[in-house]
């Protein structure tokens, strides 16, 4: 275990050692700042109508769901480019032996290298959440469904990176590598668009849907099922990466 | 003693190509191996799947008495490798990255300090620790490799090709190292360079075409080299009856003009005889020269029947 952190930490570190994890932390939170401030002049703007209707959606409604739902689509297209370079660069620039000729398991390896990209990309979250929590100063936050927001991009970004991972793995190169996992986790996310056309849903893509799920526990309704989803989908793309690393020293 | 390296019937295939069929060998504690072979021999292949980074496609391999494949932490805990191309994070400090590999070889916190320490010592990379990897010159980079090869004090040792791009005085340290490392380590080290083996090594194999076509120490290796060699350039030409008939002379052959090589057993030594009665005979004495028959002869003796 205590290996697999060794690998993690490397792994966190390396990211900050090149210009990639500064360049996407400041082009992100500029993004999201610029969107942030959008949703708060909204609602500043029909502020007045709300007082009046019945049930109507409060400020965490409309400055934080649309907020957190903007960031799972970027990160969607950001999450590929972190996790591009973890095994595939390794394998191009032949440092992976030495991860392969170290005692250390295979599992070891993919959990490390999966928990230090995931320490950047929740870095990535909560610098997301503190914008919403400035909102504190002058008003009030549901504080529920703020938490159920701030766990669905968790759980969103840790399935990102089980999937940018594993086509790291696979890949023999890392535009190779994003490409191909932007297009998986498109795919997953725009597989439920067929539901729209009614009588054509699918129940299965339904349920293999990401942005079904993500949108269920941003809603608020934290559903085990929703949680079991993601602990599914992480499960398998990570073990998908571990057989094939066991792979690698088969083929050739 | 037990062996630190067994390996029985090893082969690997590459679709069809067969890059190493069969091979079996040993390693004792104390033994360094030199691994010789030209290109596309099956050296890499070998070092590859020694260090478990490549899966044979039959046979077996045990390090220390643990199976690779079955119990390969235990067997990977004794072993130190430094691959073809040295596995450096370029963008790691010498002393950052030495630091990763100890903890990745599971060294404990206290330990770690004193191991680097006394590796970057052995290594000679005291005036380069803090530098970017990146940024150090081939021969250090490669120095850095063989620290990480023996950082963790590994029983055994496989180093593919490790004085490629060192000047000759690190080549020199290099070599020192490797035999003081044999002491108490048992070393494999692959290479083309066939001085290097008769310098550093106590034993040689060599592999061609996948298959280990001399397997011996180097002391052995010299006595089965019975033959020696004088070259003789004289300026009328000679008698060959009247040479051969000096002890111990087995052979003459004509390379050019007056230009005799003359072999002979080394049981003895003929050339005082020789030169004496090349003088008394009046043919004209100029140059004598000894040829020593070298690893390149028994190489590509050896080799070339194969092939």
């Amino acid at each position: 275990m205590s290996v697999t952190l060794v690998i993690a930490t490397r792994e966190f570190k390396s990211l900050f050692l090149s210009p990639l994890a500064w360049s996407i932390l400041a082009v992100l939170q500029g993004i999201l700042g610029y969107l942030f401030l959008n949703q708060v002049e909204t609602f500043t703007l029909i502020q007045a109508k709300l007082v009046g209707m019945e049930g109507a959606p409060g400020l965490t409604d409309i400055v934080v769901t649309p907020l957190f739902s903007n960031a799972g689509i970027i990160l969607l297209l950001v999450t590929p480019l972190l996790t591009m370079r973890l095994i595939c660069e390794e394998r191009r620039n032949k440092t992976l032996s030495l991860l392969l000729s170290a005692p250390i398991s295979n599992s070891d390896i993919i959990i490390g290298k999966y928990l230090g990209t995931l320490g950047l990309l929740l870095v990535i979250v909560a610098l997301i959440t503190l914008m919403p929590l400035f909102l504190l100063m002058g008003g009030e936050l549901d504080n529920g469904k703020f938490f159920a927001n701030f766990l669905a991009l968790n759980l969103l970004v840790a399935g990102f990176s089980a999937v940018g991972l594993f086509m790291s793995t696979v890949a023999g190169h890392p535009t190779v590598a994003a490409i191909g996992s932007i297009g998986i986790l498109l795919l997953l996310w725009i597989l439920d668009w067929t539901n729209s056309i009614k009588d054509q849903r699918s129940e299965l893509f339904e349920y293999l849907s990401i942005l079904r799920h993500f949108q269920a526990i941003q809603s608020g309704q934290i559903n085990s099922m929703d949680l079991c989803y993601f602990v599914l989908f992480i499960a398998t793309f990570l073990l998908l990466s571990i057989r094939y690393l066991a792979n690698e020293r088969f083929q050739k | 003693m037990a062996n630190l390296i067994e390996v029985e019937n090893l082969s690997r295939y590459y679709g069809k190509y067969c890059a190493v069929n069969n091979i079996s060998f040993t390693l004792a504690k104390g033994a360094v191996v030199g691994f010789l072979g030209p290109n596309g021999a099956g050296k890499t292949t070998t070092m590859q799947m020694l260090s478990g980074n490549l899966a044979p496609s039959s046979g077996l391999i045990k390090i220390n008495g643990f199976d690779l494949l079955n119990a390969p932490l235990k067997a990977k805990r004794s072993l130190g490798y430094l691959p073809d191309i040295p596995s450096l994070y370029k963008d790691l400090t010498v002393q950052e990255f030495l630091h990763y590999c100890a903890q990745l070889q599971g060294i404990t916190k206290q330990a770690i300090y004193p191991i680097i320490d006394k590796t970057v010592e052995r290594c000679s990379l005291q005036t380069v620790s803090k530098r970017l990897i990146a940024n150090l010159s081939k021969g250090f980079q490669q120095r850095v490799g063989i620290a990480q090869a023996i950082l963790h004090n590994p029983e055994v040792i496989i180093l593919d090709e490790p004085t490629v791009g060192l000047d000759p005085i690190q080549i020199k340290e290099i070599r020192a190292l490797i035999k003081e490392l044999g002491k108490d380590h048992g070393i494999i080290l692959s290479t083309h360079i066939l001085p290097e083996v008769q310098e550093t090594c106590s034993h040689v194999q060599i592999i061609n075409n996948g298959k280990i076509i001399l397997n011996e120490s180097i002391f052995e290796l010299n006595r089965t080299m019975t033959q020696d060699c004088l070259q003789v350039i004289t300026r009328s030409p000679v008698d060959n009856t009247i040479l051969l008939s000096i002890p111990y002379v087995t052979r003459i052959e004509e390379i050019a003009h007056n230009r005799h090589n003359i072999h002979y057993s080394m049981k003895g030594n003929p050339t005082h005889q020789i030169a004496e009665t090349i003088i008394a005979k009046g043919w004209g004495l100029e140059e004598m020269t000894p040829i020593k028959k070298s690893m390149e002869d028994i190489f590509l003796a050896l080799t070339q029947v194969e092939s």
